[in-house]
């Protein structure tokens, strides 16, 4: 069965919204192309989840926001997410589809750091930018959901780091749909050249509780020979969003992906990890927590694929489900043919709270070379009477101590979140969605 | 200061319907230490279980009691609220919550809201008894018991016993998989808490530790009851002699409880 999506926009709307941006021609051409595709295309079938229901087509598109002239002027519950001891260098706030606020340190943007918004990218480093957009990640036509993201791409943030450069500062980006209907078609790209690191950070906030929007979002990560790349989220759209999430990685020879991704959404989500290991000797660990409450439906997939010799891949999962969530946690280890010695491990587990919740932890090995390593867990459970029955013993109530536990069992992603107010932000998602 | 006092009477408790204890009788006071020693499989570690109220475990008869309130109608918080104290012989890992914090969360658990003891006094007193116990201190912030050696968890349950300081506390095999200068260390703790008003119940199957922490009273259990008590003689003789005697002058052939046919 095929889903329709009723096209709010035509041709001559994506022409003139690149146009109005001032987009230089590859983009318009990019977008007219997507735009063709759209039609053809089938929408994203992750495995156990149809999207026949879900919101897809009810949003605005072309919303600006204002910009400010200091961060005093956010309101608090954007100024949590950001980390008054660094005094917000280097920092990308993006309000509906406009640039709010950007600052990143002198020191980095004389070493060639670029921290900026997708279109000042697009004005500034077109070059640069073409060369990685929807090429080595993310394909355009793989199914209606990329091309549509590709069309009607509205924001976004662009983070290069040059051969040899440490950053050591993490970066971050802060989108922030304020506007209740507007639809977040973020695209996100992170380059770290060779011998090079960087961590960025990124947090997606949204009000819509009843107001239906859409996201559709798409992070192309790329990790050149000996790079590191530390990738986390605090993804925090409401229940009013409906989102498709897309975050894909490239690890060359040598280099690094981690993935941290705190997945605290209210709506419908699906969302995939996907991280391809091509260099030999390349590495990543991904791994995400996930809340599940209400209604809410979610469809989780981790994808590490071991082409480079010696190239190891984890992959971590932990969600929570209670009232009437539903969420799905596909883990899939794929080895391909002459990645020897390639290791393949995943974890997925799946902790519910009510009676009504419901989970499934899905682990799929794929392997294609005999001269290598694999491993998965899975479990889906409740909370352990036993873990229970130990912290209650020493006096700690049962609601406490379930607290402790799923706190405890979230942590994985919560202790790597690398700036502070981000990570006591997720505490504090987390908290709030779970009581 | 007052002492408390825990009573079990009668008690019988069943494990997925099999009988373990068969009517247990025991009364320890404040400043009392009982050890309570047999082979295994006679009953020693439920007993341990039922009086903390471990959830697999089912209490069909009897009483407990602590200074005359019913422990069977408590909640195990509400039971180590009271005063008890139960030092695991299997303590859970709980992966993503440091021991720090655990022990942070147990000791303002037994304090009333407001009254939560800060950080620097909370610090101060875990590192102190840490030192006192030769723990590594990087144990605060790993997760607890998780990737613990056998005697690093046995030394973290001494840790919390010394910090919670409850009124009555039972260890069970507390000297399990411990080398001599750990069991040693272990002992040291449990003595340090040894006063008038503190109680204790020592269970264990070797009489090694008897060696460092002296019993006041001796109880044996077979076949889910207690068959025989004494002084800290009967552990001398139990571990000169073994059990065989006791077995002998009771007349019982398989000492053990629950075995299916």
């Amino acid at each position: 069965m095929t889903v329709e999506i009723k096209l709010p926009f035509d041709q001559d709307y994506v022409r003139s919204f690149s146009e109005n941006r001032n987009e230089p021609d590859w983009m318009k051409e990019l977008r007219l192309q997507a735009f063709d595709l759209i039609a053809g295309l089938e929408m994203p079938k992750p495995d156990k989840t149809s999207l026949t229901r879900w919101n897809f087509d009810d949003y605005k598109h072309g919303v600006s926001g204002e910009t400010i002239s200091s961060l005093d002027e956010l309101p608090e519950d954007i100024k949590v997410f950001l980390d008054k001891e660094n005094h917000n260098q280097n920092l990308v706030i993006q309000r509906n589809q406009t640039v709010a606020y950007a600052s990143l340190s002198d020191e980095l943007a004389a070493k060639g750091v670029i921290l900026t918004d997708i279109q000042t990218a697009l004005a500034e480093h077109s070059d640069l930018l073409q060369r990685y957009y929807m090429k080595d990640a993310v394909q355009m036509d793989e199914h209606k959901l990329t091309a549509l993201h590709t069309a009607l791409m509205n924001g976004g943030v662009f983070v290069y780091v040059p051969k040899n450069v440490q950053v050591e500062e993490p970066l971050q980006a802060v989108f922030w749909q304020e506007d209740n209907e507007a639809a977040t078609f973020s695209h996100v790209i992170v380059v770290a050249e060779a011998n090079s690191s960087v961590t960025y950070v990124e947090n997606y906030i949204s009000q819509n509780k009843e107001e239906h929007a859409v996201a559709n979002v798409i992070a192309e990560v790329i990790a050149h020979d000996n790079a590191q790349i530390n990738f986390g989220s605090v993804d925090n759209f409401a229940a009013g969003t409906t989102a498709y999430v897309n975050r894909r990685g490239v690890a060359y020879r040598d280099a690094r992906i981690e993935w941290n991704l705190g997945q605290m959404n209210d709506g419908n989500t699906v969302s995939e990890n996907i991280t391809h290991l091509i260099g030999d000797n390349s590495y990543s660990y991904a791994k995400t927590v996930a809340v599940g409450r209400g209604e809410q439906v979610q469809n989780y997939t981790a994808k590490i694929v071991n082409f480079g010799k010696q190239s190891e891949g984890l992959i971590l999962q932990h969600g929570v489900m209670k009232d009437n969530a539903s969420a799905i946690f596909n883990g899939i280890g794929k080895i391909e043919h002459g990645a020897s010695g390639a290791n393949a491990e995943q974890e997925s587990r799946v902790l519910m709270l009510s009676s009504g919740a419901r989970g499934d932890a899905n682990p799929i090995l794929l392997i294609d070379e005999d001269d290598v390593m694999a491993g998965h867990a899975a479990s889906v459970g409740r909370v352990d009477p036993l873990q229970l029955y130990y912290l209650m013993s020493r006096g700690i109530s049962k609601q406490e101590a379930e607290r402790l536990i799923i706190h405890g069992f979230l942590a994985p992603v919560v202790t790597e979140i690398p700036i502070e107010a981000v990570r006591n932000q997720l505490t504090e998602v987390i908290e709030r969605k779970v009581y | 200061m007052a002492s408390s006092t825990l009573e079990i009477k009668d008690l019988h408790v069943e494990i997925e319907g099999l009988e373990i204890l068969k009517g247990v009788n025991l009364t320890i006071n404040g400043g009392e230490f009982h050890a309570v020693m047999g082979p295994n499989g006679t009953g020693k570690s439920t007993l341990a279980s039922a009086i903390m109220g471990h959830p697999n475990y089912e209490v069909t008869k009897g009483e407990i009691l602590l200074d005359g309130e019913n422990v069977l109608e408590m909640e195990v918080d509400e039971r180590a609220k009271a005063g008890l104290f139960l030092a695991m012989q299997y303590p859970s890992e709980i992966s993503g919550v440091t021991t720090s914090d655990f022990l942070r969360s147990s000791i303002n658990a037994h304090r009333e809201e407001g009254d939560e003891i800060s950080l620097m006094k909370f610090i101060k007193e875990m590192d102190g008894t840490m030192d006192y116990l030769e723990i590594d201190k990087n144990m605060a912030q790993r997760y607890l018991n998780e990737g613990f050696s056998g005697g690093e968890k046995k030394r973290n349950e001494i840790l919390q016993l010394m910090m919670l300081k409850p009124e009555i506390a039972i260890l069970d095999e507390i000297d399990s998989g411990l080398d001599i200068d750990a069991l040693k260390v272990v002992a040291k703790g449990i003595n340090k808490l040894r006063n008038e008003s503190f109680g204790c119940l020592i269970i264990t199957h070797y009489q090694r530790l008897l060696d460092y922490i002296t019993p006041d009273k001796v109880h044996v259990m077979m076949q889910g009851r207690v068959v025989k008590s004494g002084g800290p003689e009967l552990a001398q003789r139990l571990e000169a002699e073994g059990y065989d005697w006791i077995k002998h002058e009771l007349g019982i052939e398989d000492e053990t409880v629950g075995q299916k046919a």
